[in-house]
C-alpha cells in the first residue's frame, strides 16, 4: 500500500463510499433537467443563435462583413481561434501531464476539464474556416489528388501545419475523453430504469463489463494516450505561435514565441476551468469532489504560469529594445503607448498583476475571489491575443498604410456566438453525461478521503462497522456510516 | 447457443478480492474472470494477466505514422509537383518535422485505441452480458464456470465465503 501524507488535504471529503460516489454523480445523469439548467441552456441557445445570424451574413455577404482592411488582415477570427485554441489546453495538460505526474487531484476534474477541451477547439476551428470566406473549399488544406495537375499542400506553410496540429489533438483528445467515459457509461447502463436510456447508454458503453484483462489493456491505453498526448499539446500552441513567429512582422518575428504561448495556454485555459468547476461545484452540488484543495492546486498553476506569461512580456520587451532593430523597438513601444495602449494595459493588468494575488493563501482558498481573478485572466489573455495580432499590423514599415482596426457587429456576434455555442455543448454535456470521472474517483478514495479504512474492512454502509477517524480537523460533513 | 453456468463470488472490498484471487487458485479453482468497478492494482499479477502487448503496437502504429508523413511530404514537394517555395530546396525536411510528428501521434492514438477496441471486443451494441449489475457500481465480482458434474458447488461456495464474499451466486450466461 502507499503512504499518505498526514498534512495531505483530503481530495474526497463527506465520508463517501463507492455506492455514494455512484449516487452522487450518476443523480445528475438520471434525474430530469431542473429550472435553473434549462434557464442556462436558454440563453446559450439565444448566443448560438447570434453565432448562427452572424455566420450566414459571413457567409452570405462574404469576408467584407468583418472589420477587416489591407493592413489589419488578421484581427478578432485569429484572436478568437488563438484564444479558445489557448483554453482547450488545459484539460489535457489536466488529463495526460498530470496523469503522467500522478497527481491524484486531477481526477475529479479531468472529465470536465476534457470536455471543454473539446468544445473549445470545435470553437477555434469555427474562425480559421470562416476566415476561408468560402469554407466549402476547406477540403482544398488537405493534400489530396486534385484536378489541378495535383497541386499539392505546401508543407513548409506553418498555416498547413497547424491544419495537421489541431485535427490530431482534436481528434486524439476526444477520443482519449471518449474512451475515459466509457466505463461510467456502463455505470450508467446498469442503472438506467427506461428503455431509451438503456439502448443509449448500452451502445455508448460498448459492452463495457470492467473485466480485470480488460482494465489491464485499459491502463496501458490510457497511459499511452497520456504518453502521446502531452507532447501533443505542446506541439499544438508551438504551431500556433510559429504562424506568427516564422514571418517578418516585428512583434512577430521572435524565438520566445513556442514556450510564451504554451505557458500562455496553460494558464487561460486554468481560468477558464475554474470558471466552470465553481460553477458546477455549486450547480451540482459536487463540493465533496471538488473541493477547495482542488481549487487552489488550480490557483497554484495559474500563478506558476501566469508568472511564465509575465516575464515573458518583459523579456520580449527587453529584447525588442537589446536587439537595436528600429521597427522592432517601435512595435513595442507603440503597443503600450500607441492607440492601442488600453488594450496593451488591459492585459498587463489581468495576466500579470491580478494573478499575484494568488500568492495568499487566503486568495487562493476563496471562491469568490478566485471566480473573479479566473474571469480576470479569461479576459487578459484575450486581450494578450489582440494586442499581438493587431498592434503588430497596424502600422507597418509603410506609414501611409497605417490603419486602424474596430471590429463590426458581425465580429462581436461571432465571437460572442461561439461562447453560446461552448456554453451549449458544455450543459448538454454536464447534464447527459457524468461529469466527475466515477471509476477514477474510486480508485483514489481510500488513500485521499480523510478517512482511515483499517485493512480489508470494507466501504460499505452494511458491513461490520469499520475503524474511522476523520484526520482533517476543519472539515464539517461527518461520515456517513455512523 | 449453449448456456454456461457461472459461480459468482461477490465482495465488498477490492483487497479482499486481491487476497482472495490466490487461494481460491491454490485450491485448483479456475478463475474465469473478475469484474471490478475500476482497475485494481496487483490484480493481473494475482491472476496471472500477461502484460498487455499493446505497447508494442503502439510503437510499430507510430512508425507507420512517421514513415506515411515522410513519404506524403517527400513525394509530393520533392517529386510529383516540385515547386520553388522562399528559394528553400524541395525536401526542406527540417519543416517537414511538425507534419510527421503531428501524424505520428495521429496513428499511435488512433490505431492504438483501435486495436484495444478490437482485441477486446468492445463495439457499440445493447445486448451486454452483464454478470451482475453491482460491478460497475461498488461490488467485485468474481466468476467461476460451473462444470456439469464436475464441479462441487457446495465447496466452491464455501471456498468463496472463507475468502471473504459476502454473496454467493449463480448465474446462466447465453453464448
Amino acid at each position: 500500500m502507499q503512504h499518505v501524507s498526514p498534512i495531505r488535504e483530503p481530495l474526497v471529503t463527506g465520508g463517501k463510499t463507492y455506492h455514494d460516489i455512484t449516487q452522487d454523480i450518476a443523480r445528475h445523469v438520471e434525474s430530469k433537467p431542473n429550472m435553473r439548467w434549462a434557464a442556462a441552456l436558454a440563453v446559450s441557445l439565444f448566443f448560438l443563435g447570434i453565432f448562427l445570424w452572424s455566420v450566414y451574413r459571413t457567409l452570405w455577404y462574404g469576408i467584407g462583413e468583418w472589420g477587416l482592411n489591407k493592413t489589419v488582415g488578421w484581427a478578432w477570427d485569429i484572436t478568437n481561434f488563438v484564444w479558445w485554441v489557448g483554453i482547450g489546453h488545459a484539460g489535457t495538460l489536466i488529463s495526460a501531464i498530470l496523469l503522467l505526474f500522478r497527481q491524484k487531484w486531477r481526477s475529479s476534474i479531468n472529465r470536465a476539464a476534457e470536455a471543454m477541451t473539446i468544445f473549445a477547439v470545435i470553437c477555434a476551428a469555427m474562425f480559421p474556416v470562416l476566415h476561408m470566406g468560402r469554407p466549402w473549399l476547406a477540403y482544398w488544406v488537405l493534400p489530396l489528388p486534385n484536378a489541378f495537375g495535383s497541386l499539392w499542400a505546401n508543407f513548409n506553410s506553418p498555416l498547413l501545419w497547424d491544419v495537421f496540429a489541431i485535427s490530431t489533438y482534436f481528434s486524439v483528445s476526444l477520443v482519449f475523453w471518449y474512451i475515459g467515459l466509457v466505463p461510467d457509461f456502463a455505470t450508467i447502463r446498469d442503472r438506467a430504469k427506461g428503455p431509451i436510456a438503456k439502448t443509449v447508454y448500452g451502445l455508448l458503453s460498448l459492452g463495457w463489463v470492467g473485466s480485470a484483462k480488460h482494465w489491464s489493456r485499459y491502463e496501458t491505453v490510457s497511459l499511452i494516450l497520456a504518453g502521446v498526448s502531452t507532447p501533443l499539446v505542446l506541439s499544438v500552441h508551438t504551431i500556433v505561435s510559429m504562424d506568427f513567429a516564422t514571418s517578418v512582422i516585428p512583434g512577430w518575428h521572435t524565438t520566445i514565441f513556442p514556450p510564451y504561448f504554451v505557458a500562455g495556454a496553460i494558464f487561460s485555459g486554468f481560468a477558464m476551468v475554474l470558471t466552470l468547476m465553481i460553477i458546477t461545484r455549486k450547480t451540482f452540488v459536487l463540493e465533496d469532489y471538488i473541493t477547495l484543495e482542488h481549487i487552489e492546486s488550480m490557483n497554484k498553476v495559474i500563478i506558476l504560469t501566469g508568472s511564465i506569461v509575465g516575464v515573458a512580456y518583459i523579456t520580449e520587451f527587453f529584447i525588442a529594445w537589446y536587439s537595436g532593430v528600429e521597427y522592432e523597438q517601435y512595435a513595442f513601444i507603440n503597443r503600450a503607448t500607441g492607440p492601442y495602449w488600453w488594450a496593451y494595459w488591459s492585459m498587463m493588468t489581468c495576466n500579470v498583476i491580478t494573478p499575484q494575488l494568488f500568492w495568499f493563501r487566503s486568495i487562493r482558498r476563496s471562491l469568490t475571489a478566485t471566480f473573479i481573478i479566473s474571469i480576470f485572466v479569461n479576459i487578459g489573455m484575450w486581450f494578450e491575443r489582440f494586442v499581438i495580432i493587431v498592434t503588430s499590423l497596424h502600422r507597418d514599415y509603410l506609414p501611409s498604410s497605417w490603419a486602424m482596426f474596430s471590429p463590426t457587429i458581425i465580429d462581436i456576434g461571432i465571437y460572442v456566438g461561439t461562447l453560446g455555442l461552448f456554453f451549449t455543448l458544455f450543459l448538454l454535456f454536464a447534464k447527459y453525461f457524468p461529469v466527475i470521472n466515477m471509476f477514477e474517483v474510486k480508485t483514489i478514495l481510500k488513500s485521499s478521503s480523510g478517512v482511515t479504512h483499517a485493512p480489508g474492512t470494507s466501504m460499505h454502509a452494511n458491513a461490520p462497522h469499520p475503524v474511522m477517524q476523520v484526520t482533517d480537523s476543519n472539515h464539517t460533513n461527518h461520515p456517513k456510516h455512523d | 447457443m449453449t448456456n454456461k453456468k457461472y459461480v459468482l463470488g461477490v465482495f465488498d472490498d477490492e483487497e479482499v478480492l486481491l487476497h482472495a484471487i490466490p487461494n481460491v487458485r491454490a485450491a485448483g479453482t479456475k478463475i474465469h474472470e473478475c469484474y471490478t468497478p475500476f482497475p485494481i492494482h496487483g490484480i493481473d499479477d494475482a491472476m496471472g494477466i500477461e502484460r498487455s502487448r499493446l505497447p508494442i503496437a503502439a510503437f510499430f502504429l507510430g512508425c507507420c505514422g512517421l514513415a506515411f508523413a515522410l513519404w506524403l511530404q517527400i513525394y509530393t514537394l520533392g517529386y510529383d509537383w516540385p515547386m520553388i517555395i522562399g528559394g528553400k530546396p524541395n525536401i526542406a525536411l527540417p519543416a517537414f518535422i511538425p507534419v510527421s510528428f503531428e501524424l505520428t501521434v495521429f496513428f499511435t492514438a488512433h490505431g492504438m485505441v483501435l486495436t484495444f477496441l478490437i482485441i477486446s471486443g468492445l463495439y457499440p451494441k445493447t445486448n451486454t452480458q452483464v454478470m451482475d449489475p453491482r460491478s460497475t457500481d461498488d461490488k467485485f465480482i468474481m466468476a467461476i464456470e460451473v462444470k456439469e458434474g464436475k464441479t462441487d458447488m457446495v465447496q466452491l461456495s464455501d471456498l468463496l465465503r472463507t475468502n471473504g464474499a459476502v454473496e454467493v451466486n449463480e448465474k446462466e450466461v447465453v453464448s
